[in-house]
């Protein structure tokens, strides 16, 4: 094995990890821990894996651990607790959101990424922004329900 | 419907792990992967069909890092089913941990675990394997030809219940029923339609895909993690597989990823059990999405003929439906999801001539296995088409044909006699039934008024509203069994310990629900573990629709009796009769007079006062019945006729399913089986080539809609007051995927005068179509 250390700031503490040169984003995350960020289908197509880099959402499946070396990552587990949960968070909980949940913490993520942004998002903003996440259980109709409220358009707070 | 007055049920409370599961916390089998654990990975099947002439592992088994090898040669032989289902299982017994003969792309030849899984990877590429290919069968209709190759040629396959199993033929099942006389009935009619329908492959595409683990423990049982619907039927199969005592077994189900049906099989359980047997290690496997597609389960692909029979005046006089289902390389679920596109579909509309046959075939394609809806989605598709294609020839309003037709409150069917699970079904009469009211409010919203026949349309974008009718039931009468433990803590808190397993339908929060009701106590009062076989009862699991009212009512009676001994303690606290108390708010009050003591007192008390006991009990539940949900669903679409693409506008959907304990998550499970059928009616499909391989086993080429694709919805739940069940509930989870292929299909129809029969229905079959002037060839797939 050859391997190769990198830094990182890692939910605002930085952070130092030995990787192999090959090992995917998401490899690192959960075998550290962070088993917040999910697999669902390692090619890039399914959002479970979504985490913020400098601000971006990004699948982490298909990135190389080495490729966030010396930037900023952000996972679910840095977002919120029971203490105090994210307005999207409580959101998504409260409006029925949550079905299996396996989705849940890449559509977060992709949510956040979206109000940093553009915290009064409208519909067509979370449809094109959250078209990479899939769900299977909810339809949707209550995800979108929890996000809209989140929007500062809807008077919602993010 | 009763109005009764409730202070937890019925309410849309926060579901009770949604937060933890939302804050990302260790929740599912791939969050607790010790990073020691061994990596399973599996050698597949090159070939449909073919036998394995010679295989040499042993260099796999050299190389640094790998632990174990299993093959055919070096595990026992023991024919099973990998069924989830009650035993003795309806499914036959067809499938071997490991096999000599190969029987779809894919199928197991060799699984390795070591130390990683590069290591587990570059193990497989050195087990050296020769194969005598075998011509395959690749199409349903060609299974039973005279000369078809064999699936299964083993001695050992064979059925355990007695039901026609002839795998010399292909033949994986099969289930005939007449009541009165269908040739009879089709002389009487006026008009007679006779149509085949093929609905096709598809998967449930659980976000979580298979995955499991398992370690031996020091007193050398093999402890298993896994994503199950049915932990206590995995237990039973995996010793059965081994051949070892079911003592020997612990199944433990943390939060499931999804399911719908598909992690109702014993799909890795039997090898990662074996492999921490074997290699005394703990050992994970998990299913890359392109083995959950093809080498997991999927819903029946069927071949379906239907004829009907209907006088002028509406009055349905014969309906025969036949089945061909296609159960691919394994008999799994066959012969009951082919039962219940009988049984969930013939007893909605009365009539006196009723026909059904399902005949299960093997193909050398994906198995088959229990999909949401589970037969009644295929043959809704088949049964709702032909409505509206009877509906025009005798020119009727399709809704007034319906409305006119439909089984009511009080009524009964012959065909819930004549129709079980693999054997004979159980009488019931229909004792709450809201379908009236659920067309009514679904034909109001979709605005079925504005609705005009296609040839009164023009112009490129054309639009149409096409409806459906559906019923399932309610758990599998005279079968199912769920149980449920209740016990109190000191606190006046409750441990709530279930078989039944949440697969993200919220059915820990629902039988929360209903305890809490009972008890007179908060939601927040109920601890719930679900599942572990070595600490809760048994429950058959999460399938047949059966959670909310079968293990509901095993909640229900369990509150009950826990309830009746706190009134026992309170009434020797209070110095008076229990029959003067009553529970609320946590507490037990006199209801006359004044005087309570509080959950927590009487906690205390049974603890460590006097006559000290634990307050809590365990309760049983088996169901006689199974009271149908019923459903009507409207889709409004907008057809492309230069292209033929299909977009659907609005999606209505108004279901009965009795009191919604919880209707959030009610609306929830109608919602996510509607966006589910809408996708699969439209663009999921299996692609293979002429050899049996998949060609598209990923999200990528098998399109799942997201949040962009979603139409605008609307869910009604129309209540009624199902007297056999909780408070009043019937199930909701399955009823929702069945309505989407008719009532689509139906649409554009009504929209451009094409008539789609297969699924799905892709732009190129819509304008292939209106190309043909509105009928296509039939042509059926695989």
């Amino acid at each position: 094995m050859n391997m190769k250390s990198i830094t990182f700031t890692l939910n605002n503490e930085k952070r130092s990890f030995d990787i192999e040169p090959d090992e995917t984003l998401i490899d690192l995350l959960r075998r550290s821990g962070y088993t917040g960020t999910k697999l669902g289908c390692d090619t890039g197509m399914c959002g479970s894996c979504a985490v913020i880099i400098d601000g971006r959402i990004v699948n982490a499946c298909i990135l190389f651990a080495f490729q966030v070396d010396g930037r900023t990552v952000e996972t679910i587990e840095g977002v919120g607790d029971f203490d105090r949960p994210h307005p999207l968070q409580t959101a998504m909980a409260d409006a029925g959101a949550v079905q299996c949940g396996f989705c849940t913490p890449g559509i977060i993520m992709a949510a956040k990424a979206l109000l940093e942004q553009k915290p009064n998002a409208t519909e067509e903003d979370f449809n094109r922004h959250l078209d990479g996440n899939l769900c299977r259980c909810t339809g949707y109709v209550k995800i979108k329900e929890a996000l809209l409220s989140c929007s500062s358009a809807t008077g919602g707070q993010s | 419907m009763s109005k009764r007055k409730f202070n937890v049920v019925n309410k849309p409370l926060r579901k009770i792990d949604a937060m933890t599961l939302a804050l990302g916390k260790p929740s599912y089998v791939g969050d607790f992967k010790p990073n020691d654990a061994l990596i399973i990975k599996m050698l597949g099947s090159p070939h449909a069909h073919a036998r394995i002439t010679s295989i040499d592992i042993s260099e796999a088994e050299k190389m640094p890092g790998v632990h174990c090898v299993l093959y055919y040669g070096n595990v026992p032989r023991i024919v099973h089913t990998t069924a989830g289902q009650g035993y003795p299982e309806p499914s036959p017994y067809d499938t071997f941990m490991f096999d000599s003969k190969m029987r779809f792309v894919g199928d197991r030849v060799a699984a390795v675990a070591a130390e990683t899984e590069k290591i587990a990877e570059a193990a497989l590429k050195v087990i050296r394997v020769e194969y005598e290919v075998l011509p395959p069968v690749l199409r349903i209709q060609d299974a039973m030809k005279d000369g078809a190759p064999i699936v299964h040629d083993e001695p050992e396959a064979r059925a355990v219940i007695p039901v026609p199993y002839e795998p010399k033929k292909n033949m994986a099942a099969q289930v005939d029923m007449e009541i009165g006389e269908l040739e009879k009935g089709l002389a009487e009619a006026d008009e007679v339609v006779d149509f085949q329908y093929y609905n096709h492959y598809g998967q449930h595409c659980p976000i979580e895909p298979h995955v499991s683990m398992a370690h031996v423990d020091r007193e050398n049982r093999i402890i298993i993690t896994t994503s199950t619907q049915v932990p206590f039927h995995c237990r039973r199969i995996v010793a059965q597989t081994l051949d070892i005592p079911v003592r020997q077994v612990r199944v433990i189900k943390p939060r499931i990823g999804g399911g719908f049906g598909v992690k109702q099989e014993i799909v890795l359980e039997d090898v990662v059990a074996m492999m921490a047997l074997r290699t005394k290690r703990p050992v994970y496997w998990e299913y890359t999405r392109a083995e959950e597609f093809v080498s997991s389960r999927t819903r029946h692909p069927m071949l379906m003929r239907l004829r009907m029979g209907a006088k002028k005046d509406g009055t349905i006089t014969g309906i025969g439906l036949d089945c061909l289902s296609n159960t691919g390389w394994n008999g799994s679920q066959g012969l009951t999801v082919v039962c219940n596109s009988g049984s969930k579909m013939l007893p909605l509309y009365r009539c006196d001539n009723i026909h059904f046959n399902g005949t299960v075939v093997y193909t050398n394609l994906p198995a088959g296995g229990a999909y949401r809806g589970y037969g009644a989605t295929q043959a809704a598709f088949a049964f709702e088409s032909a409505m509206d294609e009877m509906a025009d020839k005798i020119g009727m309003d399709p809704l007034e044909f319906r409305s006119m037709n439909h089984i009511k409150s009080g009524d009964t069917s012959p065909v819930f006699r004549a129709l079980g699970e693999g054997r004979e079904g159980v009488d019931q009469a229909i004792t709450s039934c809201e379908l009236a009211r659920c067309i009514k409010a679904g034909a109001r919203e979709i605005g079925w008024k504005r609705r005009k026949p296609h040839t009164a349309k023009k112009g490129r974008y054309r639009r149409g509203m096409g409806m459906a009718c559906l019923m399932q039931g309610s758990a599998i009468p005279e079968i199912d069994m769920g149980a449920a433990t209740l016990k109190m803590n000191e606190d006046g808190s409750f441990n709530l310990l279930m078989g039944a397993t949440d697969l993200g339908t919220g059915s820990d929060t629902v039988l929360a629900q209903i305890a809490a009701e009972q008890l007179g106590t908060t939601l927040d009062q109920i601890i719930v573990y679900s599942s572990d076989t070595d600490m809760t009862p048994f429950d058959v699991g999460a399938y047949a629709s059966s959670t909310t009212y079968l293990s509901g009512q095993a909640v229900q009676n369990v509150a009950q009796k826990v309830r009746k001994q706190i009134l026992k303690v309170g009434a020797d606290m209070l110095d008076c009769k229990a029959s003067e108390l009553t529970v609320e708010d946590a507490k037990v009050i006199k209801k006359q007079g004044g005087g309570e003591v509080s959950f927590s007192e009487i906690a205390l008390h049974s603890m460590y006062s006097s006559n000290q006991f634990q307050i809590g009990d365990i309760s049983s539940k088996i169901v006689h019945h199974s009271p149908p949900p019923f459903a009507a669903h409207f889709a409004e679409v907008e057809v492309d006729t230069l292209t033929g693409a299909v977009r659907v506008i609005k999606y209505v959907a108004a279901a009965d399913c009795g009191t919604p304990i919880h209707p959030k998550l009610a609306e929830g499970q109608v919602e996510g089986a509607v966006m589910n059928g809408i996708c699969y009616a439209l663009t999921e499909e299996y692609l293979f080539n002429d050899k049996g391989r998949m060609l598209n086993p990923n999200f990528g080429d098998y399109k799942l809609y997201t949040m962009s694709d979603l139409p605008e919805m609307k869910t009604i739940l129309v209540p009624s007051y199902e007297k056999t069940g909780p408070y009043g509930a019937k199930s909701i989870a399955e009823i929702g995927i069945n309505g989407p292929l008719p009532a689509i299909a139906n649409a554009i129809h009504n929209a451009c005068g094409a008539r789609i029969r297969t699924g799905p229905f892709t732009a190129e079959k819509v304008w292939r179509s209106l190309q043909a002037g509105g009928e296509l060839p039939f042509e059926e797939g695989h």
